[in-house]
């Protein structure tokens, strides 16, 4: 639902430290379209992607037990909850990198059941070259794309959610786009 | 050709519908809880995604939800209003005392216990069945005591109806969902004299017979309560009924001789 994709992460974290267990699901209905869609371009797989939202969600519940009141207060939500996704897309990455897999085959395309008018103008090839193209860049570089552009996420909260400075995300992206606009 | 950035963007979907439940299930926080008139003041009720976990009286929301914690293990957050699956099936149970197609959730319940729920369950509103009833009922005869201990844990009072199962000398018996006295308003409230069923038993009298069909019943039976005084015969036991020439009534099932 359109409305749910736009509920804000505006206080937040001020909600998480009164009171966690009434404020988490906010956080998972707030963050969980970003975190899907970026864990999917990200993995290459929706299985994995479904997966890998999951888990980062209930890793994130339980450490906010663990947290005391005051640090939960001070929680950047976001790039907090996708520095745990990072982490377990780069696992997966690297653990299907080893064994390498047809990442076309393994995600085919599942047609949405109400496209927006943005999907319904790329033409499928189009969207799978894309995707494609996106697979081969380095890590940092993909994964800052896709913060970017398909998470929508801030430069700053990419650059904490990486572990980078904020100019070698810039440039990361500068580049990665340069790259994908050559080779498409 | 569109700009890269645009179709990068383009590659934005919504995450499936199975992940929020999926998160607050295994993060254990798909239990909820609403609040719900009852005779005996606003009751809080609580379910899981499988039906209603417990059924408890308490001061506040956070006493409640602190309770729960004890008991279920795990939290419970207010919900505005019950699923849909199960709006209808709660306020029904409520207002008639009668589980219906009600979904409960009674997992971390033995089987015995379970058992014994199920049957007072069966118990109509306005009569009551004593507690070795229930024993035999579930096919462990002699269990009473047991039985007792499980209605004292029923989790979900109200609407499994563990008020209608008394002592078999005239008393009520204890009674879980706040103080003993609920158990006799909850039964008056049903149309039971219980004033008048507690001096019965207490003369001993545990079975009501029909001199016109000769059949016995639990004497708050509905079919008890139709005889006509003039036709009605009191019996001590189920064998004295039989010696009378008596039978059991195939709705309340009395003990047989």
């Amino acid at each position: 639902m359109p409305t749910e994709a736009r509920i804000g992460i505006g206080g937040l974290a001020a909600a998480l430290a009164d009171d966690r267990d009434a404020a988490f699901p906010r956080l998972v209905r707030a963050l969980q379209d970003g975190v899907f869609a970026g864990a999917l371009r990200l993995t290459g797989s929706r299985a994995d992607a479904e997966e890998i939202t999951q888990e980062a969600f209930v890793r994130a519940y339980r450490a906010l037990g663990a947290y005391p009141d005051e640090r939960v207060r001070e929680l950047r939500v976001r790039e907090w909850v996708w520095t745990i996704a990072l982490n377990l897309c780069r696992n997966r990455a690297r653990g299907r990198s080893r064994r390498p897999e047809n990442l076309a085959a393994e995600s085919p395309p599942v047609p949405d059941p109400a496209p927006g008018p943005e999907q319904r103008a790329l033409a499928a090839d189009d969207r799978e070259r894309l995707e494609r193209h996106l697979a081969r860049l380095p890590w940092a570089t993909r994964a800052s794309l896709v913060l970017r552009y398909v998470a929508d996420l801030p430069y700053g909260e990419i650059a904490a959610a990486l572990d980078r400075p904020v100019g070698t995300v810039r440039s990361d992206v500068h580049r990665g786009l340069q790259r994908l606009r050559q080779s498409m | 050709m569109t700009d890269i950035t645009v179709r990068l963007a383009a590659l934005r979907e919504q995450a499936p519908a199975t992940i929020l439940p999926g998160v607050l299930d295994r993060a254990g926080l798909a239990d909820h809880f609403v609040t719900r008139p009852s005779l005996l003041g606003p009751v809080f009720v609580a379910f899981t995604s499988r039906g209603i976990s417990l059924v408890d009286l308490a001061p506040t929301p956070k006493a409640f939800a602190a309770r729960y914690r004890a008991r279920c293990g795990r939290p419970v957050v207010a919900a505005a209003r019950p699923p849909a699956r199960l709006a209808a099936a709660l306020e029904k149970a409520l207002a008639s005392g009668r589980t219906g197609r009600l979904p409960l959730d009674l997992a971390g319940l033995s089987p015995f216990q379970r058992a014994v729920l199920h049957k007072a369950g069966e118990i109509p509103p306005g009569e009551v069945r004593p507690y070795s009833w229930v024993a035999d009922e579930i096919g462990r005869p002699g269990s009473e005591r047991a039985v007792g201990n499980a209605l004292a844990a029923n989790p979900v009072p109200l609407v499994v109806p563990c008020h209608r199962v008394v002592r078999a000398d005239g008393r009520l018996g204890r009674y879980s969902l706040g103080d003993d006295d609920n158990k006799r308003l909850l039964l008056e409230a049903e149309g039971l004299e219980v004033t008048a069923y507690e001096s019965l038993a207490a003369r001993g009298v545990r079975y009501l017979g029909s001199a016109t069909t000769s059949i016995y019943c639990h004497p708050t039976c509905r079919h008890a309560r139709r005889i006509t005084g003039q036709h009605r015969v009191e019996f001590r036991d189920a064998r004295a009924a039989a010696a009378a020439g008596y039978r059991p009534c195939r709705d309340c099932r009395p003990q047989t001789a």
